[in-house]
């Protein structure tokens, strides 16, 4: 089988909290993987190393078979990221936003004419191109920044809480984007806090404390802890772990 | 490296710098405001110094005097008392900084010491040592002069013998302030808004959280580096040119050197002020911590670069301190160029010194200046 991650042991400390802990994974490639997981659970610490942002204190990863410490450079060429907090200019139009992201992942003229027309129908941008980000509410900017994201036709997807604070029809085009571009072979990694969403997944693993908890289809979770759907999982996880790192 | 891509983040960042009004009132209104401000208020020159009189001989011979006051430019004369208290009140009250007292036997003073007392404020000492100066140089030319003509109306005469100090003033004749205080405002104006700007821009994106998206691209760290730094070269250029222009047009401070010299280690001096203003850029996490260590380094150079005060009487630890700052030394570039007129072999070590200080700081920022968060 083809994996987009592969991750041995992956530690990251920060001072003497330990946010992620000796995280080892597989994920299988073209598909939706969603990493779920209480505020503080090491998501976002995980994403930022796969992506090359922060480098991990112990431990290996790989991503599209590429080492993620010592050919993050590779790796960048083919992944979208679209972090938690948004981090585009927010003092630039969507247009000029688009445009300059895809000068940096060096699409010609030509090709990014198409691409942002592309980008623009599938997030349904119009009549807000030359609006100045700041003035965009949360749903619209998410759309800019999966857009941009999306502009370099990467092959792998990573997306750090995209529907956290975005109104349902946003979350809508979100989730069928997401779909549609995993049966064009994509590979997708989503953090989410709504377990309903993380329902469509085709693979979830769940995170707490830096650890990793479990790893598999939602189907085959849900059956093995009895419950009815990934929300109640998540709450017996909270309660169970959360009672004992108290100690 | 990619062409495209460096044009992308410099078309970018003039977009921003033209969005963002901090940035736009610092490279365009900061560097006018400078120089019409240092040009104008901190003129160092004292003359007609307001002054009161206590003529208590009020005789041809005591207006004589006190017209050879006002006649010296240095003096106003303009404030007649009646007693010694009133001139007192106003210099107590600031209404008059120095005040001529002459004594009811004033005109006979050609033919026995006569004794004129000058008071003068010294709160300030710029102006107190100017009065004082020209104070002792009014009397003595005065008395000189008419003690003359009657010793020889009377048929003596003074024997030409002694000293005559001849003296001529080279570089600049008329002891213009401003002529002096120009070529070092284009300096410190060219560093002050460079190093601000430079150090924004680049701390910018980590507080804003951008940096973030952009480390996730295969942009490289020195097409970032570059990108960022290329408008802020244009701009610290464009303002010392503009600053320039304005000296020799508006100011008359006009260049006696070669102005290509000048132009060329203008540059080089900008490469310093960009490498201060990104080392500063690593340090603070935040624009405003930009701003708190900008305004650390700019006060001290301000203060020692010998911009105000003449380096030569600092003590030898400040000066010491002193020789560490590049913009010492393109001080004595500007002033060498622009008033003497002198040519790059006279001004050698400075440039030395200069490029060597301005290559070794681009060295370090540029390897403080990561790409990774971490
Ligand atoms: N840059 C950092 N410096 C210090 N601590 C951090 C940093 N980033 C994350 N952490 C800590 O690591 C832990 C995991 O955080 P994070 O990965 O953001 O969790 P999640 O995304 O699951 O909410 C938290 O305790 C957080 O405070
Ligand atoms: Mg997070």
């Amino acid at each position: 089988m083809d994996y987009v991650i592969e991750l041995k042991d992956l530690t990251k400390r920060f001072g003497n909290i330990t946010a992620v802990d000796k995280l080892s994974i597989k994920v299988p490639s073209g598909k939706i993987f969603g990493l779920l997981g209480p505020n503080g659970s090491g998501k976002s610490t995980t994403i930022r190393m796969i992506c090359g942002i922060i480098k991990p204190t112990s431990g290996h990863g790989t991503v599209m078979g590429f080492d993620i410490v010592k050919e993050s450079e590779k790796i960048k060429k083919s992944i979208g990221y679209m972090s938690q907090k948004f981090s585009l200019y927010e003092d630039l139009t969507v247009k000029e936003n688009m445009d300059f992201y895809s000068s940096i992942y060096g699409l010609d003229k030509k090709e990014r004419t198409e691409r942002e027309r592309i980008i623009i129908d599938m997030m349904e941008l119009h009549d807000r191109e030359n609006q100045i980000v700041s003035t965009l509410s949360g749903g619209w900017k998410q759309r800019l920044s999966l857009g941009c994201a999306l502009l370099h036709n990467p092959k792998f997807i990573i997306l750090d809480e995209p529907t956290s604070g975005v109104d349902p029809v946003s979350r809508r085009l979100f989730w069928n984007t997401i779909k549609k571009l995993t049966s064009e072979g994509l590979s997708v990694l989503v953090t989410t806090h709504y377990m309903e969403e993380a329902q469509e997944s085709d693979f979830v693993a769940f995170m707490f404390n830096g650890h990793l908890l479990t790893f598999g289809t939602p189907s085959e979770i849900i059956k093995e802890n009895n419950s009815n759907n990934l929300e109640d999982v998540f709450i017996k996880y909270v309660n169970e772990h959360g009672g004992m790192d108290k100690l | 490296m990619s062409i495209s891509r460096l044009f992308a983040i410099i078309k970018k960042e003039f977009t921003q710098i033209k969005r963002d009004k901090p940035s736009l009132v610092i490279s365009i209104v900061m560097p006018l405001a400078m120089l019409f401000l240092f040009g104008y208020a901190v003129s160092t020159e004292v003359d007609h110094i307001p002054m009161a009189v206590f003529d208590q001989s009020k005789t041809q011979e005591s207006r004589d005097f006190i017209n050879a006051y006002r006649n010296s430019l240095y003096f106003n004369p303009d404030y007649y008392v009646d007693n010694i208290d009133e001139l007192n009140n106003l210099l107590d009250t600031g209404i008059v900084k120095a005040g001529l007292i002459i004594p009811p036997d004033f005109s006979q003073y050609k033919n026995k010491m006569t004794n004129v007392l000058l008071k003068i404020d010294g709160s300030d000492p710029t102006t107190a040592r100017t009065a004082l100066s020209s104070g002792i140089m009014v009397s003595q030319h005065f008395s000189n002069k008419n003690t003359e003509e009657e010793l020889s109306k009377k048929g003596m005469h003074i024997p030409n013998i002694g000293i005559d100090l001849s003296t001529k003033v080279e570089y600049n004749p008329d002891l213009n302030t401003l002529t002096f205080t120009i070529p070092g405002l284009l300096g410190l104006v060219m560093q002050n808004i460079t190093i601000i700007l430079t150090a924004f821009a680049l701390v910018r994106e980590k507080e804003k959280g951008t940096m973030e998206q952009l480390i996730v691209t295969p942009i490289k760290s020195v097409e970032l580096m570059i990108g960022k730094l290329i408008p802020y070269i244009l701009i610290g250029y464009t303002d010392f040119l503009m600053v320039l222009a304005l000296s020799i047009y508006w100011f008359c401070v006009p260049v006696n050197g070669s102005i290509f010299l000048l132009l060329l280690l203008g540059f080089d001096f900008i490469i310093c002020a960009l490498a201060i203003g990104m080392l500063i850029s690593t340090a603070a996490k935040t624009q405003t911590q930009a701003m708190q260590g900008a305004f650390m380094v700019l006060l001290p150079t301000i203060i020692l670069s010998g911009f105000i005060f003449p380096r030569e009487q600092m003590p030898s630890v400040i000066r010491a301190i002193s020789d560490v700052i590049p913009l010492t030394y393109f001080l004595d570039i500007l002033r060498g160029i622009i008033i003497k007129g002198v040519n790059a072999n006279l001004l050698l070590n400075q440039i030395i010194v200069m490029t060597s200080m301005g290559f070794a700081l681009l060295l370090i920022a540029v390897l403080r200046f990561r790409k990774r968060l971490d």
